[in-house]
């Protein structure tokens, strides 16, 4: 190792004796797909590389100068290989290094304005540079990086909507989930025992998909509950959850028949904080004793504090999150739990909406694609390793990787 | 009282009046409970005044004319005609925005984060190459049980079939990584929170000294007092 270093250096000092060091032809660019604050440089292999000869880029606002050191790293590194980007953006080998530009003496770039760099090559007695070369950063519209990310996008919006243009004209099958079977069991118990049902729709505002879903498992709710004339309380935590949920509860008492029955306090406004809304809930709870409680939509770390209390006044609890980090409480203080997309679906399933049943079905389409590239992704790159050609499999995984 | 003093006596008494729901609902957990609502909700008013609305509303549009924030105005003054009955449905204009404002930003973040980071993860070679050939160790098993855990809850996760004949035996596997991994998370978790309520009791200690006038201790005293007495008044009512 060692005798091979010694080797390396000298080899690189007579080629630079005898022949004179030329540092390669620098390019320097506009980085594409980006904000505009950065500048993309490359330039060739060169014959003199070795662990022990450095590359220097170095930065000016102005053609004069004065340059700033930008980096410096050993000339056997940053290939064009080295960089994570898609294969239909950047070219992969060894033939070219790059580095791509983001600040000069730690002042970040701005864009649509000039830049000047310059290489240098140092073997160790201080580098010597070529010319420079200028760039103009500019902001891009689209970066092609994410072009998988915008074609998954699409192609799962076409089939979203296929799905649901087929189960509007027919009937199509989901399967039943087991926790919505207790939910008229919960609501008939309430009713009984004359306690109070309570409904939460998690911590998030209406552009969550979970929120969404529990606004439409409440709709459902409130039926049955105007049915059985049993009292409904929805504390909130967002306003504008609140106007929505003050419509759809009201929607479905007019459904139900019930338009009498229906009251404005049923869906109330605590506090946006965390905590004290949780206090607040648990008091409520404690003192009034619901018989049923239904923890839906996304909750942190007051998913265990609302769910205890329940328990512990002895309430029926049903809880639906797709917060995979609350799960494991919801599933032990409550009675059922819909986990994940089981929240969705009994969205899809109560309500019979066709764009949720439409939604529901091109999402297990979307898994079963996934299932599928998983597998064969795994054994292409098992067998790759198997060949010695893994590197090859990267094209492949590329169509579902993401580039930040 | 120097403000320090003040401030161990309020944190010792309000960590007390938290704590006493372990025993039943009381009026010092009312009290709790009232005070941290109340100043949760004026302190989220002011910090939305004076961190959002003065200087990324008010000073930009009427000190600075920027007209482009007229757009968002009138968007936040159309969901005031909820008040409205006859006006209310212009609402629905701003939560048109907000909801589809939400889904642009949300769709391509979930695509990258919870399909393509997860694919990347999941999609590994199930044996290595090292300077011995091709080998399956204890690296491989590991990835060969994410591949197959992922694969299992995505079965699980299926609702356009039945849970029945092959289906179902993969579908259990997926319940029951499931289960692991909800163990091993209310576990750490639990562990995370033991840490915090170390944390109060550390402070409980510390204020129950004599430099803080035995903070802790006074105010415990007289909460087990006021809780004896009302239990006695109870059993006196009930006889």
């Amino acid at each position: 190792m060692r005798v091979s270093f010694i080797v390396g250096l000298l080899m690189s000092l007579w080629t630079s004796q005898v022949f004179g060091v030329e540092p390669p032809p620098l390019s320097a660019s506009d980085l594409p797909g980006d904000d505009g604050k950065a500048v993309l440089l490359l330039w060739p292999r060169m014959p003199y590389e070795a662990s022990q000869v450095f590359y220097v880029v170095q930065g000016a606002e102005e053609p004069e100068g004065p340059f700033e050191e930008v980096t410096r790293f050993p000339s056997t590194s940053r290939y064009r290989t080295e960089r994570r980007a898609p294969f239909w953006t950047w070219r992969k080998g060894k033939d070219e290094h790059f580095f791509v530009v983001r600040t000069i003496g730690g002042t970040p770039l701005e864009s649509s304005r000039e830049y000047y760099f310059r290489l240098g090559v140092d073997l160790g007695e201080g580098p010597s540079f070529g010319s420079a070369v200028s760039a103009l950063p500019k902001p891009n519209w689209f970066d092609f990086k994410k072009l998988n990310n915008f074609i998954f996008m699409v192609l799962f919006a076409g089939v979203v909507l296929w799905f649901i243009g087929r189960a509007r004209k027919k009937e199509l099958f989901l399967r039943r989930i087991p926790g919505l079977d207790a939910i008229e069991e919960a609501i008939g118990r309430a009713t009984e025992m004359g306690r109070p049902i309570y409904y939460l729709t998690g911590r998030l505002g209406m552009s969550s998909v979970s929120t969404i879903a529990a606004t439409i498992i409440l709709r459902d709710i409130a039926k049955r509950a105007a049915g059985y004339d049993a009292q409904l309380k929805v504390p909130h935590t967002d306003p504008v959850v609140m106007a929505v949920c003050r419509e759809v509860v009201k929607g479905a008492y007019l459904e139900a028949g019930r338009p009498d029955a229906y009251k404005e306090e049923i869906n109330f406004y605590v506090t946006d904080d965390q905590f004290s809304y949780t206090m607040a809930v648990d008091g409520m709870m404690v003192r009034e004793r619901p018989a049923a409680v239904f923890l839906m939509g996304y909750y942190y770390a007051e998913s265990l504090l609302l769910a205890e209390v329940g328990a512990s006044v002895g309430a029926i609890q049903i809880a639906g999150t797709d917060a995979e980090h609350q799960l494991p409480f919801f599933v032990t203080a409550c009675d059922y739990t819909l986990m994940g997309e089981e929240l969705y679906a009994a969205s899809a399933y109560l309500s019979k909406e066709p764009a949720l049943i439409g939604t529901l079905r091109a999402q297990d389409v979307g898994k079963a694609f996934l299932t599928t590239f998983l597998v064969l992704g795994a054994i292409a790159y098992t067998l790759g390793v198997w060949a010695g050609i893994e590197h090859k499999m990267e094209y492949f995984l590329d169509i579902l990787r993401d580039f930040p | 009282m120097s403000p320090e003093l003040l401030g161990a006596w309020v944190a010792a008494g309000l960590t007390l009046a938290i704590f006493s729901f372990l025993y039943r609902d009381n009026p010092f957990f009312k009290f709790g409970e009232h005070l941290y609502i109340g100043i949760s909700v004026g302190y989220s008013l002011t910090l939305l005044i004076f961190n959002f609305m003065i200087p990324k509303w008010w000073t930009p549009l009427f000190r600075e004319g920027r007209m482009s924030l007229l757009v968002p105005t009138v968007l936040g003054l159309l969901i005031w005609t909820r008040f409205f009955p006859r006006f209310s449905w212009l609402s629905r204009w701003a939560f048109a925005f907000i909801v589809g404002f939400g889904a642009g930003i949300t769709i391509p973040r979930m695509i990258s984060n919870f399909i393509f980071r997860q694919v990347e993860s999941t999609a590994v070679p199930l044996v290595s190459r090292g300077p011995g050939g091709v080998s399956f160790g204890w690296e491989d098993l590991s990835n060969f049980l994410i591949a197959f855990g992922v694969l299992s809850v995505l079965t699980y996760f299926f609702f356009s079939v039945e849970h029945k004949g092959p289906i179902r035996p993969l579908a259990r596997a997926g319940v029951l990584f499931l289960m692991v991994s909800f163990g091993a998370s209310f576990g750490y978790t639990v562990m995370a929170r033991v840490s915090l309520l170390f944390g109060r009791m550390y402070d409980l200690v510390e204020y129950s000294s004599r430099g803080y006038g035995y903070a802790t201790l006074i105010l415990l005293g007289i909460m087990v007092a006021v809780f004896s007495a009302q239990a006695l008044s109870k059993r006196r009512e009930g006889e």
